[in-house]
């Protein structure tokens, strides 16, 4: 079966790469793992298009029993279906482009063979993840993309920074794990089974139940759902689970577009589908999920609105996006949401990759007050980021043709209007909104970066690379430092990732989003609501207008404030300062976090250390009773010479006592 | 005579207990061929007695009995679950003495001679079938340990090996009391028999407390889990080893094979007792070792946490929660024993295990990396890894009785995180600080030999546990239908809505009585 040699090529290549790059030499390691995935991407297509064509029908290839303790039985195993062909593809595609780009961006990094095994070790268990088939193996899919992520996020870690941002998202990607972990156990309490297709079906016939949690009585199908919404929120960092996301960019750029940006954070997405029929059981549940994604999707946002690194402009981007896929769930479109989680994969990762092109050609520099004016100087860069925004931001005209946001967010910012509940018109608001703030954050970073005039020689980066000050430069703010554009390895990817941004909302949308094809190609892979796919292309011409007017507004502001008139941001941060260092400093949920989670803990944890252990249970225990019988200097020989015959002859003496009274009763 | 036509425990006590006296008479270098050899030829047994166990078959399989006077015998058998264990020691056994092998220079013949004798206890404490047998195992397997502390152990070895006593003495005073009234009020001393006679409901409320006593300090559970880390801290490597990987076993093996299914109603009385103990101990020593600056008292708290893991799950009186239990006891010996070895390792090369001394150890000692990284991720419960398994299994079945207990319990997981990954990341990452921290060489073949088993064995209970949950699947399933009858009900108690009750409604009913 081809789904077996999708799933494992990658391990195996892992395998290689990461214990044999010794004997077999670095560029053989970087050769399987990038020929792994290529292939493991020429077989995924042919999947995807079987679904695509309705020629395939799902199935399940069993690989290895795993466990079984009573009724809780599971197996490792396989499962094909629309949704998870879906992924395959998205996995995959992308997997295999960044590999490629690899070669180019850590061609100066001693450790490549490393890299390359993480990356693929990553793709590996992200495939296990999306063709899972019961709970558990998700999981593990789960906590081995969660591995993988720590391990590149901390790849060069001789960096503390590095170090700190890949402890920090173990950790809170775990605090959601609990709450997934705890949906399993209560999903198996219920069910008696963490079959995935055995608790969809069995899930409908819940509804209403109760169940004692916490002391509490709840609505029982909320409690499960909410659970594992909140494992969901952890993977996709979603608002309070999320401080990890920006921290993450700490990584290598490559893996930032792989795994932060197409493929792991949408984990939690793909999970609220793959139980969609669980979560359509209990609206409280739903609510939740649109609440937190449209809240998330406005919060990122703003935030991405005034950060300076390129990098973590476009990760608060992601979590700005991953925000619409879960509000597009919450209301009922999840073939919208997968249909932007397909489309957000093409295009994030093109922006990635383009951010690292550009980071690449200015000396690792990253501080977009440092760039300026490279369009001319790396076009192809500049012509596929274009590409990128004009996805993302959603250009397009209604009712002729657009580029692949255009297609997808638009749809669910439709179809949020279409579901005709309160919590629904609130994501509308939110949505257009957020659209607004999209279009800005992404045309400012097209500007500063591409436009205006360069600004190179104010970086360290760049005065390092020409060893030039900025007074020795004098009136050349380019220091005289030329950008190069990237090399074929890192400009490929770009090409065909520019191909999707283009032209993959234009291609795919019938089968994804449109009330007949969609459910003939999501054949039951997840809850399809045709009513609302249908009534979401019937909204008002307002309605459909609104996200391309909100997108506009952004991009003139963005040329405003940026092409026009540069001073003006400046001014703006000055009269809004108390909302400016608000949103500079990111809501300060670092800083909350750090007061009441990260140091109290420690705190408490000297605190039973010193106080707990030493100071109570050693000193009324074990050292009370060295006092009480013996005091002084007497102590140490006494405790030389006398416990270990003292016990013995306790021992002695109780077996004696014991047989002695055996025999004599 | 057993199934193999020759009595097999007694053999496997009889060879490391000859090795050990006569390590008493050799040089050094012997001593340690003939140490290694004998815990060689007792792995080799133990895989016999593991291909010739009949899964399914008898309860208790390699009988041998001999009367040596009144109702005192020289009684042992094997179930299932002392199976699994006696391969936990056995597999160990070889470990420790490889991982002695250059660390320890003075009183070799000695040391040899304790570890071979703690091998001979271990395995009598499993295969024990008389229950004094079991009280003269199980307290004299203290002894070579309070030895191999007190000689061969840190600069402040005596306050520990004294600790270590004070503890033990204490418990185990008050499980002997309560033997002699178990073996008078039953007419035996036999353990299978004691193991379906049904004690006076009142009685066993004092005799559950009495071998509480002594499993509670063995286990260790909060709060009498304090002699551990300094047990922990002094004791050589193989010392450590030995003790996380096989003593802290004994605990749980004690309620498995007494507590539970000889005083089932008073067990499940004191039921909030140890969920309470356990609960206070997985975020108390979690927080602990998250501020230790020594790595083996990290490791040595984080102990204290699994272990709470297990005696939750134990009592959790269902099927998941006894499975989880045993196959953490099962991970937890083999990966605090490797992480041990890993502290070894670099103590052997800077004799410090201050854990700022080092950092950026991914630079000059990769394999080791590697290998530290994996017993890492086992520690943590990443799925894959055997720590998983047991975690997973024993947790689900603490929620089926109280969804606060697992909730609690539950959070040892992003703890656990948190303190394992900041101990690697100060050791293994970052930059190189000193001269002699760069100049550590990488793990040579001795070291790779010691680690490498333990951590295929750790990936194959991760991926597979079915071989090693399978000789243990009918022992579980006679205690739990022992537990039936008191088994609490959870705190779930789902209740049908209007909704039309399905089938699947019909499992969450049933699995609450």
């Amino acid at each position: 079966m081809s789904i077996t040699l999708i799933v494992f090529l990658p391990l195996l290549a892992a395998i290689i790469a990461g214990l044999g790059n010794r004997i077999i030499g670095n560029v053989p390691a970087k050769l399987v793992t990038t020929a792994a995935l290529f292939v493991a991407c020429g077989l995924s297509w042919p999947i995807f298009l079987g679904f695509l064509s309705g020629s395939s029908t799902e199935y399940v290839v069993p690989v290895l029993s795993w466990l079984r303790s009573g009724d809780l039985q599971f197996d490792w195993a396989l499962r094909v279906d629309t949704l998870t062909a879906v992924m395959l593809v998205v996995v995959t595609s992308v997997s295999a482009l960044v590999h490629l780009y690899s070669w180019g961006y850590m061609d100066e990094d001693p450790d490549q063979p490393r890299f390359f095994a993480y990356l693929s070790l990553f793709t590996f268990a992200m495939l296990m993840l999306v063709t899972a088939d019961n709970l558990v193996q998700m999981f593990f899919g789960w906590e081995g993309v969660g591995l993988a992520s720590y391990l590149l996020i901390g790849f060069w870690f001789r960096k503390p920074s590095a170090n700190a941002a890949a402890i920090k998202a173990f950790v809170v990607n775990r605090v959601g794990d609990l709450g997934f972990m705890m949906g399993i156990f209560g999903t198996f309490l219920v069910f008696g089974t963490v079959s995935i297709p055995a608790i969809l079906e069995a899930a409908p016939g819940m509804q209403g139940a109760t169940i004692g949690f916490l002391g509490n009585r709840f609505d029982l199908m909320t409690v499960l759902c909410l659970l594992l919404f909140v494992g969901a929120m952890g993977k996709s960092a979603q608002l309070g689970l999320h401080t990890w996301l920006p921290d993450a960019m700490e990584g290598p750029t490559p893996v930032s577009a792989l795994i932060h940006a197409a493929t792991m954070v949408t984990a939690g997405v793909f999970m609220v589908c793959r139980l969609s029929p669980m979560f359509e059981t209990s609206p409280t549940a739903l609510t939740v999920v649109t609440v937190v994604g449209a809240c998330t999707a406005l919060f990122a946002a703003t935030v991405g609105l005034v950060q300076t690194d390129i990098k973590r402009v476009i990760a608060y981007s992601t979590c700005s996006q991953l925000g619409y896929m879960f509000f597009a769930a919450g209301v009922g479109a999840y073939g919208a949401a997968m249909f932007h989680l397909f489309t957000h994969a093409f295009f994030k990762a093109l922006l990635f990759l383009g951010a690292g092109s550009v980071i690449h050609a200015m000396h690792h520099e990253q501080d977009m007050r440092y760039y300026g004016g490279l369009r001319k100087h790396i076009p192809l860069t500049f012509w596929a980021m274009m590409a990128g925004t004009l996805a993302i931001t959603g250009v397009g005209i209604v009712g002729v043709a657009g580029f692949a946001g255009f297609y997808s967010k638009d749809g669910i910012i439709e179809a949020a209007f279409a579901s005709g509940t309160q919590v629904g018109q609130f994501a509308f608001t939110i949505g257009v909104f957020a659209a607004l703030l999209t279009s800005f954050y992404s045309w400012r970073l097209i500007f500063l970066t591409f436009f205006g005039t360069p600004r190179w020689i104010e970086s360290e980066h760049i005065q390092h690379s020409v060893h030039k000050t900025p007074a020795q430069a004098g009136a050349d703010t380019t220091g005289g430092y030329h950008p190069h554009e990237s090399p074929l390895p890192m400009l490929i990817p770009l090409g065909v990732l520019t191909v999707g941004a283009v032209a993959a909302g234009f291609v795919f949308h019938h089968a994804f989003i449109d009330a007949e094809h969609g459910a003939a190609f999501w054949n039951g892979s997840l809850f399809f609501n045709a009513h609302l796919m249908h009534e979401m292309h019937e909204v008002p011409l307002w309605v459909k207008l609104a996200s391309t007017v909100a997108m506009l507004i952004g991009l003139l502001t963005a040329i405003l404030m940026y092409l026009v008139n540069a001073s003006l941001p400046a001014k703006l941060a000055s009269a809004l300062s108390p909302l400016y260092q608000f949103f500079l400093n990111k809501w300060y949920f670092d800083e909350l976090y750090n007061h009441i989670f990260v140091k109290p803990s420690f705190a408490l944890g000297r605190f039973f250390w010193k106080v707990g252990d030493e100071g109570t249970i050693n000193r009324f225990g074990p050292d009370g009773a060295a006092v009480l019988v013996t005091s002084g200097s007497r102590v140490a020989m006494k405790l030389q010479s006398g416990f270990l015959y003292s016990y013995a002859l306790v021992m002695l003496l109780g077996l004696v006592a014991a047989l002695t009274w055996l025999m004599v009763r | 005579m057993n199934e193999l036509g020759f009595p097999i425990l007694s053999l496997m006590l009889a060879v490391p207990m000859a090795a050990a006296v006569a390590c008493l008479f050799v040089s050094a270098n012997a001593a340690r061929w003939i140490a290694l050899l004998a815990t060689l030829v007792d792995l080799a047994l133990g895989i016999v007695l593991w291909m010739n166990f009949d899964i399914g078959g008898a309860q208790w399989q390699f009988v041998e009995k001999a009367a040596l006077f009144d109702r005192f015998s020289w009684a042992l058998g094997i179930d299932g679950i002392a199976l699994m264990l006696i391969m936990l020691s056995v597999f160990l056994m070889p470990i420790c003495i490889g991982a002695s092998w250059e660390a320890i220079q003075t009183r070799v013949g000695e040391y040899m001679a304790a570890f071979l004798l703690m091998e001979v206890l271990m395995i009598g404490v499993f295969a024990a079938q008389d229950i004094y047998l079991f009280y003269i195992f199980f307290e004299a397997g203290l002894i070579p340990m309070y030895l191999i502390i007190g000689i061969w152990g840190g600069a402040n070895r005596i306050y520990a090996s004294y600790k270590f006593f004070l503890y033990t003495l204490l418990g185990s005073v008050l499980m002997l009391i309560a033997m002699f009234w178990m073996v008078n009020e039953a007419g035996t001393s036999d353990i299978p028999t004691l193991m379906a006679y049904d004690f006076p409901v009142e009685a066993q409320a004092w005799l559950w407390l009495a071998f509480f006593a002594s499993f509670a300090v063995k286990m260790p559970m909060w709060p009498v889990h304090t002699w551990l880390p300094d047990a922990h801290v002094q004791a050589p490597t193989a010392g450590s080893v030995i003790l996380a990987g096989v003593l802290l076993k004994m605990g749980g093996y004690g309620f498995i094979r007494f507590s539970l299914p000889m005083f089932p109603a008073a067990s499940v009385d004191y039921l909030w007792l140890v969920f309470a103990l356990s609960m206070v101990a997985v975020v108390y020593t979690s927080l602990i070792a998250l501020v230790q600056s020594d790595m083996k008292k990290l490791i040595a708290y984080s102990s204290v946490a699994h272990m709470a893991i297990v005696t939750v799950g134990l009592f959790a009186f269902n099927r998941q929660g006894l499975e989880g239990a045993l196959v953490v006891m099962l991970s937890h010996g083999l990966v605090s024993g490797a992480l041990f070895l890993c502290v070894g390792v670099i103590y052997d090369r800077l004799h410090t295990r201050e854990i700022d001394r080092y950092g950026g150890l991914s630079i000059n000692m990769p394999r080791y990396a590697l290998l530290f990284l994996l017993f890492t991720m086992a520690s943590i419960g990443l799925p894959g890894t055997s720590g998983f398994v047991g975690e997973f299994l024993s947790l689900v079945g603490v929620y089926e009785v109280s969804s606060w207990a697992a909730i609690v319990c539950t959070t040892g997981i992003i703890l656990g995180a948190a303190y394992m990954l900041y101990l690697y990341r100060r050791v293994a990452y970052g930059v190189i600080k000193s001269d002699d921290v760069a100049a550590m060489p990488d793990l040579n073949k001795r070291e790779i030999a010691l680690l490498l088993p333990i951590a295929l064995v750790v990936l194959w209970m991760g991926v597979y546990p079915e071989s090693f949950m399978a000789p243990m699947r009918k022992d579980v399933g006679a205690l739990e239908a022992r537990l039936a009858s008191v088994k609490p009900a959870g705190d779930a108690q789902v209740k049908m809505g209007k909704a039309p009750a399905l089938t699947p409604a019909a499992h969450a009913e049933e699995g609450h009585h």
